[in-house]
């Protein structure tokens, strides 16, 4: 009964004795997440002032942040926001900072320019934006001269458009059983390409609507051994434009992890689409597309918005190819940023470096969705 | 001695005789018409109980044996057939019985595929009937269904086909011509209509023009139109690729009152393709 009191007593003495410690002498990660400044150091060189404007960023004190900010005479803390966070709703806007990286390019003792690359986290992965920041000395601290990408500014116009759309009306539960409905929409995989790559088995291809209505649609494949027993299931996901309005195709990449082509024997590859409502609307213009070589292999352009709606979010997928226009590769990558009507937004999509030797052309389409904004 | 003997026998064949008289029958018919009023005579004296059974369906009733039982129109409905049992203190009788679908039709159910397809396809359309009488019993006696399938254009494809247990099908053409057909299938003057969409084929012969206006290059394609010469759909995709010097600007542009236009950027030498689906279209270099 001593021993039990004991122990006890010495148990309540310790919890009490590190929360003393905690509350006196904190570690600095935790101070910054109570809301505290202890991550943050004097900004005695480029690189710490630019860490600084990092950590305020990923905490969001947007005052603090713009405060440190050398060039903040030229805007609005709320155009700075703006200018981080999104003019109009787009992924990043809905995003947190989960990290940051600041890599030196050039220092003299007046000015400096560093690397600024900011991971955001959001509903679909990191998005990463990178920005080449200036940093100028101002007496004995340095400070950010923040690389502002003013807000687009379209004159005042009237943009008309033809709005074609089309909606479905599906049979209900309580009609007869002969009363027939109506079919879903004819597609086709028009090209299927099984890959082996070091993490797995990678399965890429097209597919085509044939028929004259839009189409959600999808893709399925199954790997078989030799004795038809099957290895995996794996859909599409998201690396596919799921919406199709008639005659248009996209590209799809379905990825099995950890399985190895030697044990394939067949693949059966299951497509899907049934009628949805759509619009036939945004065109989306996509402007300079370009393949870059090796290093630093990427399909790059723009996007441009001949509508006059905002696009809140755009998938771009990359369909690659090679000499022979065999399909090689298939790159996506969602744009963090709205695309507003008529405003270039560039896009740059990495090629895997092994691959990017093979690639000769490609086909790049987008898909857009848009929250109903209008401008 | 032998008057008792006949005395004995005499009074043996009475009480026979009043049991057998006791014990009742029953007539039934070897069928009635579905949702009609029939009735089933019984014979003999004393109470019984008469049961028709069916399935999903029992109906019961207490008789006085020697009296009719009525059963009112619409007491059975159900086609099939039917157990009548007719049950005493100590004798059971049973007899089958059969219900009939109504001759008439009442209701035509009438499956039609595909609901949308190609112009010109050679039996390309199905449809089946079934027919069913007013209380949902399939017709299994051979009955005549006519076929119709007209279009907005004054096509019509007509076909009377007999029905075979209860069900008659067709194989039809798809016409030249794109549309809303209507496709109507009759019976005994019920009839059942199901629309049927004949839509253009892949486009044919996709011919696009070009034309610079300031740094813009204004592409547009002649309307476009399948081999059978009917306009594309609005909403079908039209993909025009720009290739130049290192590099390529596309734009997928649906169709809007036949027409696919989008204006690109310009630049010298480039080479300007469109195309539909698998269906390539001419070919502009830009000067």
């Amino acid at each position: 009964m001593k021993r039990g009191a004991l122990l006890a007593f010495v148990l309540i003495a310790a919890t009490v004795a590190f929360i003393v410690i905690g509350t006196v002498w904190p570690i600095s990660t935790a101070v910054a997440f109570a809301g505290g400044e202890r991550l943050l150091e004097s900004s005695s060189t480029p690189e710490a002032a630019a860490r600084n404007l990092g950590q305020e960023i990923r905490l969001k004190d947007w005052g603090k942040a713009y405060s440190s900010l050398a060039n903040r005479s030229k805007f609005t803390e709320q155009e700075f926001v703006e200018d981080v966070t999104g003019y109009y709703p787009s992924l990043r806007t809905y995003s947190s900072l989960d990290h940051f990286e600041i890599r030196p390019l050039h220092a003299s003792d007046s000015d400096a320019d560093v690397e600024f690359t900011l991971d955001w986290s959001t509903v679909v992965g990191t998005l990463p934006d990178t920005r080449t920041v200036h940093v100028v000395r101002n007496g004995d601290h340095w400070e950010v001269d923040w690389p502002m990408q003013k807000k687009p500014v379209l004159p005042p116009q009237v943009i008309p458009v033809e709005y074609l759309r089309w909606d479905v009306i599906n049979r209900g539960p309580g009609d007869d059983w002969g009363v027939q409905d109506v079919d879903g929409p004819n597609v086709r995989i028009v090209d299927m390409h099984p890959v082996q790559r070091a993490e797995g088995v990678v399965v890429l291809g097209e597919l085509l609507n044939e028929d004259v209505l839009p189409a959600y649609v999808s893709v399925t494949a199954t790997l078989h051994r030799k004795d038809q027993s099957a290895i995996g299931t794996e859909s599409a996901f998201d690396r596919i434009s799921h919406l199709l309005l008639p005659k248009q195709v996209t590209p799809f990449l379905i990825q099995f992890p950890n399985a190895s082509l030697s044990e394939v024997s067949s693949i059966r590859m299951e497509p899907f689409s049934t009628l949805v409502s759509a619009s036939a609307d945004p065109v989306i213009e996509i402007d300079n597309e370009q393949l870059n070589p090796a290093p630093d292999a990427a399909l790059t352009g723009q996007l441009i918005n001949q509508s006059g709606q905002v696009v809140n979010v755009a998938h771009v997928l990359g369909t690659l190819y090679d000499k022979s226009g065999n399909l090689v590769w298939v790159v996506d990558q969602y744009v963090d940023r709205a695309l507003l009507p008529q405003t270039p937004v560039s896009f740059k999509i990495p090629i895997p470096e092994d691959l990017a030797k093979k690639v000769s052309s490609q086909r790049t389409v987008v898909a857009t969705y848009s929250f109903g904004g209008f401008l | 001695m032998k008057l008792a003997l006949i005395f004995v026998i005499g009074v043996g064949m009475f009480v026979a005789m009043q049991r057998a008289a006791a014990q009742g029958s029953m007539t039934v018919q070897t069928s009635v018409q579905a949702g009609s009023a029939f009735s089933i005579q019984t014979s003999g004296s004393g109470e019984a109980t008469l049961y028709v059974i069916g399935l999903g369906q029992v109906l019961k009733r207490s008789v006085q044996l020697g009296n009719p039982v009525y059963f009112e129109a619409g007491s059975l409905c159900d086609a099939g057939h039917y157990l009548v049992v007719l049950e005493q203190s100590s004798t059971v009788e049973t007899k089958p019985l059969d219900v009939m679908a109504v001759s008439a039709p009442g209701r035509l159910s009438f499956l039609a595929k595909p609901s949308r397809l190609p112009v010109s396809v050679h039996e390309g359309i199905t449809g089946a009937a079934y027919v069913f009488d007013s209380y949902g019993n399939l017709i299994v006696s051979p009955m005549s269904v006519s076929f119709q399938l007209s279009n907005s254009a004054g096509s019509v494809q007509k076909s009377d086909v007999t029905t075979h247990a209860g069900a008659a099908w067709i194989e039809m053409d798809s016409t030249g011509h794109q549309g809303i057909d209507q496709f109507v299938a009759q019976a005994g003057g019920i009839s059942s209509t199901r629309v049927i969409r004949q839509v253009p084929g892949d486009p044919c012969a996709l011919k696009m023009s070009a034309q610079q206006t300031g740094p813009k290059l204004e592409l547009k394609t002649e309307p476009v139109v399948d081999c059978s010469g009917n306009p594309a759909l609005d909403g079908t995709i039209v993909t025009f690729t720009e290739t130049y010097d290192g590099g390529q600007s596309t734009a997928d542009v649906p169709l809007k009152h036949g027409i696919a236009e989008v204006a690109m950027p310009a630049h010298h030498g480039a080479t300007i393709t469109v195309a539909s689906g698998v269906v390539l279209g001419n070919q502009i270099r830009e000067q």
